[in-house]
């Protein structure tokens, strides 16, 4: 049982990680109807930016930094490749973010070279006890630091001007148009936060084992994510993420003995697994709205 | 059917027949390529005479090359041909059925390791049945592959767009992790094992024989495959099947509505498309003779769809075009070196060839599809209406 616990606040520590992954996708995607495949790349350049940053400027600003730093590439990507493409069917500019995606991420490696980086954070593989159970410090860093931004996050969605300006546009763009929402900035800001919480989370990826160039692949657990937690629902991108990690861990830790037939490492791909079985029984996740067909 | 498609003199009307408007599969009027007097005209294999004519004198070319080029140039050409078949494939389920699949990668990786474990000599360290024969595992891999594309449909059919796209990534992924631990089907990750052999009749294509070298035989293979299936695929999409698709792409519910089966329809898209991908899979290996699992990756994914869109979307020739440009990618970027000092081939310094080409694939799709939507067949297009019309050309 203690194990178990164990496992289970291990999987909520990265499951927020996937969260904030995911949130990412679904501001972007209530904002522009488009999923952005360009996340992985842009989780990867900020942990690489904290991983310089922090050797100047000490951790707690460099994250700071470099998050506000990767909304900022984020917005440019969003000006110069996306804006352009307002009309343009869905998939070509799924298509089109995937693409920045392989170029950005090109550059990034440049930067990272063949070895791993050290993100210079204070956790690293630290453990303390919380009561009977002993886990590591950086689960319960990730898990605070995600309510905490989340919790920002709806309040701003709910209480302030831009907040409501970008739900009225994520309801319906043109009537919010209509009245005077500026969509264009709706779409910037939409780019710009998931900026913001890919780079949060590619710290949190990179704390204790560090980044490498093949980091960006935890990146995609998040579309896992949103997809069970319906394409459109913050709500439901919180609660697939957390759900992901934690099943994801709890494989980790017990499939090996009680079921060995499925492979080694069979715990990365149990988010994929996850989804299919969800998306057998509801096909627009747990949370997500029913698309409605009208001739 | 028969009724519809062959209509007779009989059964038109009087004017017509008074007026001697030709028929069923008479002779057009000459000088004018684009004036159809019968349907079946109109839905012709290649409707103008100047196509039958180029593609013949294209498809004789291409065989004639197989004399003329060196033996490296017959390799990558035979490579681009064998992807070329995958992107036809993949153009069916995303170009003409407009069902986007992420998940290609997966397709080719089952039809290339069930041509491998077909033709591998038996008691080897790998799975081996000995039916080295082409005829008997390029069809069955292609059908292991549609098998695989039939059972994922179920799931395709009830979603729609983006999550559909996400769920065929998914499928990459699993299968990735599948190939890696099987080591008895694919030899493990880093390992790999000996790929499809291709034998033709009792003649090894892939050693250097009376008919020919190596890569001559391998060219000529991919390329007789390569016709074949760019002609099946053209012929499926003027057909009713390739109707449905279009129509589906269009407007699905309006398609339903008019009659086509949704379900289906999506899943003879997926069949079919898995089908190309299989067989693509298994040819594409027999050239090099190793399949590694570590190449079914996400990449190679992105990279048949960098070919359907750079080449064009729903239309053959595009497909294969595009396959061509992208796989003679490389060996441009390979000989980079050379001409630009800066850019290295070596893949520790940081301009490397590797670098410029993987940021070619990302530049090359977003600057088509903001630029030239219609990919390389689109450029085609423009350069032919401006030579139809000059000198007046605006």
């Amino acid at each position: 049982m203690k194990g178990v616990l164990e496992s289970v606040i291990r999987g909520l520590g990265n499951g927020s990680v996937y969260a904030l992954l995911a949130l990412g996708f679904v501001i972007i995607y209530k904002a522009t109807r488009v999923i952005s495949f360009a996340q992985p790349s842009l989780m990867l350049a900020g942990a690489v930016a904290v991983s310089y940053l922090a050797e100047v400027t000490g951790f707690y600003s460099a994250v700071l930094l470099a998050a506000l730093l990767i909304a900022g590439v984020a917005l440019a990507i969003e000006r110069i490749a996306i804006r352009p493409m307002v009309g343009r069917p869905v998939f070509v500019v799924a298509i089109i973010t995937l693409g920045i995606d392989v170029v950005v991420r090109v550059v990034v490696n440049a930067f990272i070279g063949r070895d791993v980086r050290q993100m210079g954070d204070p956790w690293g593989f630290t453990q303390v006890s919380l009561g009977p159970l002993v886990v590591q410090t950086r689960w319960l860093a990730m898990l605070a630091v995600t309510a905490v931004l989340v919790g920002l996050l709806f309040a701003f969605f709910r209480f302030t001007r831009y907040g409501l300006a970008m739900r009225a546009a994520a309801f319906d763009q043109e009537t919010a148009l209509a009245q005077g929402v500026s969509v264009g900035m709706v779409f910037a800001l939409s780019w710009g936060f998931a900026g913001f919480l890919a780079a949060i989370a590619g710290m949190f990826v990179g704390t204790g084992q560090g980044v490498e160039q093949l980091t960006w692949i935890i990146a995609l657990k998040a579309l896992p994510a949103i997809i069970v937690g319906g394409l459109d629902s913050l709500g439901g991108a919180v609660v697939g993420g957390l759900a992901i990690g934690v099943v994801e861990s709890l494989f980790q830790s017990y499939q090996g003995e009680l079921a060995p037939w499925l492979g080694q490492n069979f715990a990365v791909v149990t988010p994929y697994v996850v989804m299919l079985v969800v998306l057998l029984v509801r096909p627009y996740g747990l949370f997500g709205t029913r698309e409605v067909e009208r001739v | 059917m028969s009724e519809r498609e062959t209509p007779t003199k009989e059964r038109l009307p009087p004017e017509s027949r008074a007026l001697d408007i030709p028929t069923g599969r008479s002779r057009r009027p000459r000088g004018r390529p684009l004036l159809y007097t019968a349907y079946n005209q109109d839905m012709a294999l290649l409707d103008t005479r100047a196509k039958k004519v180029w593609t013949a004198v294209l498809v004789l070319a291409a065989f004639g090359l197989s004399v003329v080029l060196a033996d490296r140039s017959l390799e990558v050409l035979a490579g681009a041909y064998v992807l070329a078949i995958g992107a036809i494939g993949l153009n069916i389920v995303t170009g003409y059925a407009g069902q986007v699949s992420l998940g290609h990668a997966f397709f080719v990786a089952i039809g290339a390791y069930t041509g491998a474990a077909l033709s591998a000599p038996p008691g080897g360290r790998t799975i081996g049945l000995g039916l080295a024969e082409i005829w008997i595992w390029l069809p069955v891999a292609g059908l292991a592959a549609a098998l695989a594309g039939v059972l994922v449909a179920p799931l395709a059919t009830r979603l729609r767009g983006l999550y559909l796209a996400v769920v065929t990534l998914g499928l990459v992924f699993l299968g990735e992790h599948v190939f890696k631990e099987w080591d008895a089907l694919t030899g493990g990750p880093g390992v790999g094992r000996s790929a499809a052999v291709p034998q033709l009749f009792g003649v090894r294509l892939d050693q250097d024989g009376p008919l020919g070298t190596r890569e001559q035989l391998l060219y000529l293979l991919m390329l007789t495959a390569l016709v074949l299936f760019a002609l099946a695929a053209r012929n499926l999409a003027r057909s009713r099947i390739g109707r449905a698709f279009m129509a589906i792409r269009d407007r699905d519910i309006a398609a339903e509505v008019m009659g086509v089966p949704l379900t289906r329809y999506k899943v003879l898209a997926f069949g079919i498309s898995s089908f190309y991908a299989g067989c693509a899979g298994a040819l594409l290996y027999s050239i090099t003779g190793f399949v590694e699992p570590g190449s079914f990756s996400l990449l190679l994914s992105v990279q048949f769809i960098a070919m359907v869109l750079i080449g064009g979307v729903a239309t053959v020739s595009g497909a294969i075009a595009g396959a061509l440009f992208i796989s003679l990618l490389q060996p441009l970027t390979r000989s980079l070196p050379a001409l630009v000092p800066f850019v290295s081939g070596d893949t520790t310094v940081t301009p490397n060839v590797f670098q410029v080409e993987t940021v070619l694939y990302g530049l090359l799709i977003i600057l088509f599809l903001v630029f030239e939507p219609r990919g390389l067949f689109g450029i085609w297009i423009r350069v032919r209406a401006y030579w139809k019309a000059w000198p007046f050309s605006y």
